[in-house]
């Protein structure tokens, strides 16, 4: 569960400080699917990496399953990193010299699993998304939906309690966004995961049971809770 | 997963890969054949010293002439009387000169001082020599009778041979060799302890007072000199009883052309009971300088050399090729490999700031920062294990070149001052050294002529490759490549993955 209070993130972009979060509070449950909508630029996905321990706020708490990754140490949040938050990218991030499998088994190395079991958990984690049959290729050797879904089978390899996905059908057609979609929300389902999905697309957010909006860094909740 | 990763990101950046590799491998290949030249060098110094001074030899005393004295300086004439030589029916007449005196720029000093500086404390062997030139005239000069005024000549081997002149046609030679009086029973220290037999016998303690010679052999060679055939040695024959080869390399000279009993070649030079150069082996390297000091102190006059003063002392393309090496090559070495370091960590810099993107994804999937810098540093030191053993090959592929090229380095050593250049040296004799004159008892001026004396000695350059050499060149590249590694795994470790997805968009 994430119990987030007067989050604020400000950086600098140039000579321009950017105020991307404003005391923004907010509680997510275990296993609730939640949208997070609103414009380019409005602090979506700076909560994201909030949520995810990629950042760290300027004041303010993100307390996840009672500790707070804002106070955390660099060796704390890569262990959060590690074993209780899976990502998926807009763009992928497949690393393009290795396989699809190699590119999951990248998500347990930091567990320190053993050779046989990452090929074996990440063969598994391709047959759950459906490309078994593609381990052995390269991301350049895939589609658009192919690669998201090996971004997909290296968020999960590692069983992770909280999946947060960063406009994870942005660059994708309308087919294979229903698609992936339909994989996410299949999981979400299958495995009772928190999955925290950003997406301008209200098609897409229009199939969470709950959606917020964030625009000019401030929240405002959009199912009504 | 680590050497997956670094195998297929290599492969990845092939011509990253490359240029690295090849930065790194000119520059280990350069400090290869600079630090191999080098030892060459340094081998080939040692062995013109050893040419000279034999093997074991600490330090040498010599005493030098003054202007003045009778051996070192000053003009060696021929004198001839009017009557001298025979007369021939053409006018002229036929002369002919030997004499034997100590190296030009040497003098010879009591041979009691080697029982002396024998005595001193730390001293482990010590030999005498006589080092000696021999120079002889012969030829044939207009009669001076018909020529008006009686009178004499006198010929100085300035340098050159032949000549014509005014009285009648003349026409002769100036002929030098070095000689060598050395103790026949004494073989441990000395110019012989870096020879060994090419014919014939070496000396034995028997041949103490005999008439007999053991010579150079590549002089033996040239002169078509024999075992058994007997040579002119200051105006008396000895008989050859064998030559000696350098060990030192093929086809170098040894120290002299003629080497002679000790007691022999003083009593032709009229130098009895006199020695121009000691030999002296200490027990200990560390003994070196105080038997040097003990040395000077028993013999005041004398000139104490030790092995490093030798060294300093080699002169000619030797001396030269060691400086430009340690100068000239040691900076391009350096100015080279901090050029690779360069390009290297450039590359690695500039791939790291390409990889952002795969880099933040690494750290967001909870890869630790020191795993992610490893795997930078260890992709840049694969780079530079590449480059070393590239290196190592380029190196040595080039060292083999220089060894095959066949370098020959001159070395000399000894006196700098002496009379015209003898046989040995190979030197040209120009003309005009001789004259005709008319009349008058004036004749022919003789100075001391310029040139070079001492010994020189021909070493071809061998550059060897050592395991340590080897050793030291990879370990450069690869250190190379781990500099390169820490400042970019560095630059990928300041990475926050969210600044990383940030930059990006």
């Amino acid at each position: 569960m994430y119990q987030i209070e007067k989050l604020t993130k400000t950086y600098t972009q140039g000579k321009r400080t950017v105020h991307a979060l404003r005391d923004v509070s907010l509680r997510i449950e275990d296993g609730e699917l939640l949208s997070i909508q609103g414009p380019t630029g409005g602090g979506k996905s700076t909560l994201l990496q909030a949520l995810g321990g990629l950042d760290r706020p300027t004041s303010g708490s993100v307390v996840l399953d009672g500790k707070d990754l804002a106070t955390m140490n660099d060796a704390g949040l890569t262990r959060v990193r590690a074993r209780t938050v899976g990502f998926v990218f807009q763009n992928f991030n497949l690393i393009p010299t290795l396989t699809a499998q190699e590119n999951v088994e990248t998500a347990l190395v930091p567990a320190g699993a053993a050779k046989a079991d990452r090929a074996r958990r990440a063969v598994a984690a391709l047959e759950s998304v459906g490309l078994g049959e593609r381990a052995d290729h390269l991301p350049g050797e895939l589609s658009g939906g192919q690669q998201q879904r090996v971004a997909i089978a290296r968020a999960l390899v590692k069983d992770p309690t909280v999946l947060l996905a960063d406009e994870p059908t942005g660059n994708l057609d309308e087919d294979t966004r229903d698609e992936i979609i339909d994989l996410l929300e299949g999981l979400w389902k299958e495995q009772g995961l928190t999955l925290v999905l950003v997406t301008h697309d209200s098609a897409v957010a229009a199939r969470s049971p709950r959606r917020i909006r964030i625009a000019k860094g401030r929240v405002k909740e959009l199912t009504g809770r | 997963m680590f050497l997956t990763y670094l195998r297929r990101e290599l492969r990845n950046r092939r011509k990253q890969t490359a240029v690295v590799a090849i930065g790194l491998a000119v520059a280990i290949a350069l400090v290869m054949v600079v630090s191999s030249v080098s030892a060459g060098v340094r081998d080939a110094q040692a062995a013109v010293l050893e040419s000279v001074y034999g093997v074991g030899t600490d330090i040498t005393v010599t005493q030098t002439a003054e202007p003045g004295e009778g051996g070192g300086f000053g003009p060696r004439r021929f004198d001839f009387g009017a009557e001298d030589g025979e007369a021939t029916e053409d006018g002229t007449r036929q002369l002919a000169q030997e004499r034997l005196t100590t190296t030009p720029g040497t003098t010879s000093f009591d041979a009691g001082t080697l029982d002396t500086v024998s005595g001193l404390e730390n001293v482990s062997g010590a030999a005498a020599t006589l080092e000696l030139t021999s120079t002889s005239f012969s030829g044939e000069m207009p009669d001076l009778e018909q020529l008006g005024e009686g009178g004499g000549i006198a010929v100085a081997p300035r340098a050159g041979a032949g000549g014509g002149g005014q009285g009648g046609p003349s026409s002769f030679e100036i002929d030098q060799q070095t000689v060598t009086g050395i103790d026949p029973a004494a073989a441990a220290v000395g110019p012989l302890t870096t020879t060994e037999v090419a014919d014939g016998r070496a000396f034995e303690a028997s041949d103490a007072g005999q008439d007999v010679a053991v010579l150079d052999a590549v002089y033996a060679e040239q002169e078509e000199i024999g075992v058994g055939d007997t040579v002119s040695v200051g105006g008396s024959d000895v008989e050859v009883i064998g030559t000696v080869a350098s060990t030192t390399g093929e086809g170098v000279e040894t120290a002299a052309n003629v080497y002679l009993p000790l007691d022999v070649a003083a009593a032709l030079a009229d130098l009895d009971a006199e020695v121009t150069t000691l030999y002296v082996q200490v027990d200990s390297s560390s003994n070196v300088e105080a038997v040097s000091e003990a040395i000077a102190a028993e013999l005041p006059d004398a000139t104490v050399s030790t092995q490093a003063d030798l060294a300093d002392g080699v002169s000619g393309s030797l001396s030269t090729a060691s400086s430009l090496v340690s100068t000239l090559g040691t900076w391009l070495s350096v100015i080279v490999l901090l050029a690779a370091f360069g390009l290297a960590i450039l590359f690695t810099v500039s791939g790291v700031n390409r990889r952002t993107r795969e880099l933040g994804t690494l750290k967001a999937l909870g890869w630790s920062q020191r795993r992610v810098v490893g795997q930078i540093a260890g992709e840049s030191v694969a780079q530079g294990l590449i480059g070393g053993v590239a290196g190592v090959a380029l190196g040595g592929l080039s060292v083999l070149a220089v060894n095959l090229s066949g370098i020959t380095l001159s070395g000399s050593t000894g006196a700098q001052v002496a009379l015209g250049g003898g046989r040995r040296m190979g030197q040209a004799l120009p003309e005009g050294a001789g004259e005709a004159a008319a009349g008058g008892p004036a004749g022919f001026g003789g100075g001391a002529g310029g040139g070079l004396a001492g010994t020189v000695s021909d070493v071809v350059l061998q550059a060897p490759v050592s395991v340590w050499v080897v050793a030291a060149a990879v370990g450069l590249a690869v250190l190379g490549g781990l500099v390169a590694g820490v400042v970019g795994g560095q630059r990928a470790a300041r990475l926050r993955p969210a600044e990383a997805f940030r930059s990006l968009a």
